[in-house]
């Protein structure tokens, strides 16, 4: 549905957009994630119509934007960032504008409405003015209007921000939800929020893009994926590390927690080296023991180091 | 048809916007008032003993210098600051839809206050015999000058989000096209410049192509003229926008 060919944007000399292409379908969730400016907003602005490229080609449900963006524009619906809203409509206005200009007239355009309302969680705020809103119901109320016509393309510029941990959670159920039938793009920092709804995930950095693929792949690409946590009691944290440091297969432990608590270590699996399950061969070896074990598991790889290795780099440097 | 649709719904919300707020009631007020003031007592309306509406035009293109910057200020400027530029600018419309849809909604308003100034027509009409032709003409003039100032508004809040920088810079432009042609300033350009390139100044100016409205000729050249003030402004807007939009 969204087709992104070599996108690159310049404000000035500085390349806000390089040279980025990717796509969605439908029943995709895109979930963008990157540091502060890194370019995501401005992708956004391009693809929905927004700010013109620099160079580069989007099309939405087969319709040029560049040339022709009107078609593609009905198909879209738009939470840009920071959800603004006219200050002194109330929420039912500002609905039945958006629905409006939509195309959606009559008995239809009542019906869009109150689903919208229902969809956000709007019924208490209806008749306030949008610049007596908090944060959240404001932002709640602009997101409602994206979804007004029930578009097949949703783009969201950080649909959760703002909102309260009860709403996030609905937010991310609607939006998962609505990605089986719509191509949805949506950016985030908060990076369960992508484990939770994400088909796939791309990074952007400066502009680039720096890792492309589903949660899982990009989790294991985390140094701790595939690590063992051993937590037992009745033995020294020492000579644990000494003897899963021993056992082939093991690059490095290290100890995590030494104290009244009892010990804590992880194992890192040499990657080249593994024979069957290290942590099934741990779990023998503290039978042969006798360690008490109170854990065991293995990791799966965490996002947030992910994102860390791929971006701090950049971030540190500064622009 | 699906244009004006779009163009009406924009309307329907730039008047709403006006009335939702103490702004139009505060403005038809004080538009009411100055036109009073000025009529009456600066323009001499019973002391000249004429059945006419003379002394209530001549003022407008003065009047309107301020009011109606006030009430265009805020077109484009508050869309940027808000941020719904982005929201209005992503639906299904063209930015020429957008564009045509405010004026239109600001310049009804307008002709709303206008509108309203009608107890002068009748109190005119009911002391004497007025040429009601004439104030006809004198009300289509004093239109076209409203939309005139308003398209510049227009075109000055799209320049930037900050209404006083915008109503500052609108009032300058009205000015001029008021000074250009207004007598005591091209009596005094004529001692320095060629008449011919004075008369040529004066055909930009607003006064020069009002004043045939106030007296009841009506010159197809002077409503060309305002015509193509304004859209040669609300061109200048979408300019305005699009180059803003591509950074
Ligand atoms: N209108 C503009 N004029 C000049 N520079 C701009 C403009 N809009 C964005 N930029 C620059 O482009 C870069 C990318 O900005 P963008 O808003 O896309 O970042 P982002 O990834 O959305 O960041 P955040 O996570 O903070 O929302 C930034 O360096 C920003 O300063
Ligand atoms: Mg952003």
């Amino acid at each position: 549905m969204i087709k992104v060919e070599n996108l690159s944007k310049a404000f000035g000399s500085k390349l806000a957009v390089n040279d980025l292409s990717f796509a969605v379908e439908r029943g995709e969730v895109l979930g963008f994630l990157g540091p502060n400016g890194a370019g995501k907003s401005t992708t956004m602005r391009m693809v929905t119509g927004f700010i013109p490229p620099t160079a580069g080609k989007i099309s939405v449900g087969g319709f040029d934007m560049l040339e022709n963006p009107i078609p593609g524009k009905r198909l879209i619906g738009y939470l840009p960032e920071n959800a603004p809203g006219y200050a002194d409509m109330t929420v039912h206005g500002f609905l039945n504008f958006s629905a409006e200009l939509r195309g959606i007239q009559g008995g239809a355009r009542k019906q869009a409405v109150n689903r919208a309302v229902e969809l956000c969680f709007l019924e208490n705020v209806l008749y306030q003015t949008i610049e007596t809103l908090s944060k959240g119901y404001k932002h709640r109320t602009c997101l409602a209007q994206s979804l007004i016509h029930d578009p097949d393309v949703l783009i969201l510029d950080e649909p959760t921000d703002g909102l309260d941990p009860n709403q996030k959670h609905e937010v991310r159920n609607l939006i998962k939800r609505m990605g089986e039938n719509k191509a949805i793009v949506f950016s985030t920092h908060i990076l369960e929020e992508v484990e939770a709804v994400c088909s796939r995930v791309i990074i952007i950095d400066r502009g680039r893009i720096v890792a492309n693929g589903t949660p899982q792949e990009l989790k294991a690409r985390s140094e701790m994926a595939g690590a063992v946590l051993v937590r037992a009691s009745g033995v020294a944290a020492a000579a644990l590390k000494a003897q899963i440091g021993a056992m082939s297969g093991v690059k490095t432990v290290e100890i995590l927690k030494d104290g009244e608590g009892g010990i804590e270590v992880r194992a890192f699996p040499d990657k080249s080296k593994i024979n069957g399950s290290l942590t099934r061969n741990i779990a023998e070896l503290a039978v042969q023991q006798k360690w008490q074990l109170d854990e065991i598991h293995t990791e799966e790889g965490r996002l947030d180091e992910v994102f860390r290795a791929i971006t701090l780099p950049d971030t540190v440097k500064g622009h | 048809m699906n244009a004006w649709t779009n163009i009406k719904t924009i309307m329907k919300r730039e008047l709403g916007g006006y009335f939702t707020s103490p702004i139009a009631y505060v403005f038809l007020v004080i538009f009411l008032l100055l036109t009073g003031f000025f009529t009456f007592t600066v323009g001499n309306f019973f002391e000249r003993g004429e059945a006419s509406l003379v002394s209530f035009f001549t003022w407008h293109p003065w009047l309107y210098l301020f009011l109606v910057p006030a009430a265009g200020m805020r077109l484009w400027s508050e869309e940027r600051r808000l941020g719904t530029m982005e929201l209005l600018l992503t639906m299904p419309i063209t930015t020429w839809q957008a564009i045509v849809g405010k004026f239109l909604a600001s310049w009804l308003f307008l002709a709303l206050a206008l509108a309203l100034t009608f107890p002068v027509a009748l109190t005119v009409n009911y002391l004497g015999d007025p040429d009601n032709g004439v104030i006809v003409s004198g009300y289509v003039g004093s239109l076209l000058l409203a939309g005139s100032y308003l398209s510049i508004s227009c075109m000055t809040s799209a320049l930037t989000r900050n209404q006083v920088i915008s109503f500052i810079v609108s009032v300058m432009i009205c000015l001029f096209l008021i000074l250009a042609g207004y007598t005591p300033v091209t009596d005094l350009l004529v001692r320095w410049a060629n008449p011919v390139v004075v008369d040529i100044i004066a055909a930009f100016s607003v006064m020069t192509h009002f004043e045939g409205f106030q007296r009841g000729v009506l010159d197809i050249r002077d409503t060309v003229f305002f015509a193509s003030v304004i859209g040669f402004a609300l061109f200048t807007t979408g300019v305005i926008i699009r180059n803003q939009r591509a950074g």
